[in-house]
């Protein structure tokens, strides 16, 4: 048996495996190094099928940053999936505590309700969410409060009065804030955490708030990074809600504003179409370099065995 | 597990006041615009004009009889050929490609990295990097097409090449996604069956399909769902940037929509586009939210005797 263990791991690769990861890799990584090597080159080599380093990077970049508002596309996406991510993980912390270590009435309900939105991506909703993101809200108070108390208006015609905040930064933050995802992966996480260690920290006396920052969150790290890193990918990709709320560049994200850069113009300038592409996909690259062991692991806490 | 094992706290107000913020967001901003939406399928109502109308269950029926019927039925068909190629190709091959790289080769861990960064590519890069490519004028591919081949196909102007350059494009995307989320799962299988096989001499391929596959399957189960959604909801951006839902198919059938408009795509130009249809594009959105329905209580009923929502 040990001679034949021996000889199984002394065996050299089979060659088959090398040649279709090779390709594979090939052709998965190609377009990226196409698009850095395209993002060099100037306008009239961009087109050509060479695909030797220009020395155009710098005023491409330039160009997208100033004349296409990259860099106010950028800030403003940076900000949204920082600001977002950060509500998502907090909101999640908070609920998941209430649903794991609180003894209350309608907990299945509330679990249930919350689980339940995972069948309403915001995809799903944007005919409704435009409309009450968008709408005016009421003029006067006593016409806003007429309004609620009509259950027929209120519930079952169609939307009257929004936040009229449409075409404006809370507009993308808002409707995002809250995760099932999150609560989901936290509560998993909280259920596991050992009894011992709860009651541990009952007798010492902890409130509630000390026992969420100092003794769950450390616990968590790695869901938290796990977390973070999905919801960052998740909002850094975002392209429907932005394209349709937003009119105004400077509140747009990097996605939509990217393919202006295409649709701008006679004909399209690929290489600074180019240069936009690489901008945008190193955020959620160096997130995702920073995240991936905490990601690999917080996956393996909630995995199921 | 009991639910309330962990249950140490015992408080009237607070772990409602917990739970607030969440609820909150969820009731304001996904529950009331899904019953808002619903809603409106039973209104003429222009997006432009800001008009509304009751008109009972007629946007319901225009969707399978009258003038609207053929387009609707067409993107339906669509949506579920796409997802179908989406799913199928997405999950093989990054299943493949995950187990091929936790043999015990070498490099084998940068073959890893060099394959699951698309994790970090958002569809509309995606989609902007292949219009480039397969521009029919000044992309890549036919540059090398012609060269070789003296062959200029119309990748984007043709619509069943539009279509596969529009799946292609979505799986590329999700390559990094579903072959992390494989490896994952293959690091926290078992080892000791698969040792043991090695012992009694059975190949890779028997391997495969006796152990890895049926270990692996509660990841295929959630990447099959996620990957579901992904087909129908976030290849918008891959859509609205590659083909804007163009081109045109062929008379008799595909030529009400195009091609590559799938429901989504649909539903957002009804809605917000030049008919500004919104009754009309609430009750497409119905339709959706019926699929997804299904999609996830399955999801759920097939997870949820793997993973225990009740704990």
């Amino acid at each position: 048996m040990m001679f034949n263990k021996n000889k199984i791991k002394k065996q050299k690769d089979p060659i088959w495996i090398h040649i279709i990861l090779i390709i594979s890799v090939f052709l998965v990584c190609f377009p990226l190094v196409f698009t850095i090597i395209k993002s060099t080159q100037s306008l009239v080599e961009v087109t050509t099928p060479s695909l030797k380093i220009g020395t155009s990077f710098f005023s491409n970049i330039k160009h997208i940053w100033i004349d296409y508002h990259m860099h106010t596309y950028m800030l403003n996406s940076l900000s949204y999936a920082f600001i977002i991510t950060l509500g998502k993980v907090v909101l999640s912390l908070f609920a998941a505590n209430a649903l794991v270590f609180y003894q209350f009435r309608f907990k299945k309900f509330i679990f249930a309700f919350i689980i339940i939105t995972l069948m309403f991506p915001i995809e799903i909703l944007i005919l409704g969410l435009f409309e009450v993101v968008s709408n005016a809200p009421a003029s006067s108070f006593s016409e806003f409060i007429l309004w609620i108390l009509n259950p027929m208006e209120l519930l079952f015609a169609p939307t009257k009065y929004g936040f009229g905040i449409g075409d404006t930064k809370i507009a993308i933050i808002i409707p995002f804030l809250a995760s099932a995802t999150g609560v989901f992966l936290f509560r998993q996480q909280f259920l596991s955490i050992p009894i011992s260690i709860c009651d541990a920290a009952k007798m010492d006396g902890v409130n509630s708030f000390q026992f969420l920052f100092r003794i769950l969150v450390p616990m968590s790290i790695h869901t938290i990074g796990a977390l973070t890193l999905i919801q960052f990918v998740y909002i850094w990709d975002q392209y429907i809600w932005p394209r349709i709320i937003i009119q105004h560049d400077s509140a747009q994200v990097i996605q939509v504003g990217l393919n202006a850069i295409q649709s701008a113009g006679d004909s399209i300038q690929w290489n600074l179409v180019m240069a936009g592409a690489f901008v945008t996909i190193i955020p959620p690259l160096v997130i995702f370099a920073l995240l991936y062991n905490s990601f690999m692991k917080g996956y393996a806490l909630s995995s199921n065995k | 597990m009991n639910q309330n094992k962990n249950a140490i706290f015992k408080a009237k107000v607070i772990p409602y006041l917990y739970l607030l913020p969440t609820s909150l967001v969820l009731i304001i901003f996904i529950y009331y615009p899904a019953l808002k939406t619903f809603v409106l399928a039973f209104y003429r109502s222009n997006f432009i004009l800001g008009t509304r109308k009751f008109i009972g269950l007629e946007n319901f029926k225009n969707l399978f009889t009258g003038a609207l019927a053929p387009g609707f039925i067409q993107t339906c068909f669509q949506t579920l050929a796409f997802a179908f190629f989406v799913v199928i190709l997405g999950l093989s091959i990054s299943m493949l490609l995950a187990v091929l790289t936790s043999e015990k080769i070498k490099g084998a861990k940068y073959y890893r990295l060099l394959l699951i960064w698309p994790f970090a590519l958002s569809p509309a890069v995606a989609s902007t990097v292949f219009s480039f490519l397969f521009n029919p004028e000044v992309g890549l591919v036919n540059t090398i097409l012609q060269a070789v081949f003296n062959i200029k196909p119309g990748w984007l102007t043709n619509p069943y090449l539009a279509f596969f350059v529009a799946v292609f494009a979505a799986v590329w995307k999700n390559l990094g996604y579903n072959i992390v989320f494989y490896i994952a799962a293959f690091q926290n299988i078992s080892k000791d069956p698969l040792e043991a096989a090695e012992i009694d001499g059975a190949s890779r391929f028997s391997k495969f399909i006796h152990i890895i596959f049926p270990l692996l399957s509660p990841t295929s189960f959630f990447l099959l769902f996620t990957n579901i959604t992904y087909s129908l909801f976030d290849s918008f951006a891959i859509i609205d940037v590659l083909t804007k839902g163009g081109p045109m198919g062929q008379p008799p059938f595909m030529d009400n929509v195009g091609m590559t408009t799938t429901l989504m795509y649909k539903i957002f130009l009804d809605g917000f586009g030049g008919s500004s249809n919104m009754g009309f594009a609430a009750a497409e959105t119905f339709i959706l939210m019926i699929i997804v329905m299904i999609i996830t209580m399955f999801q759920f009923g097939i997870v949820g005797k793997k993973v225990n929502y009740d704990v």
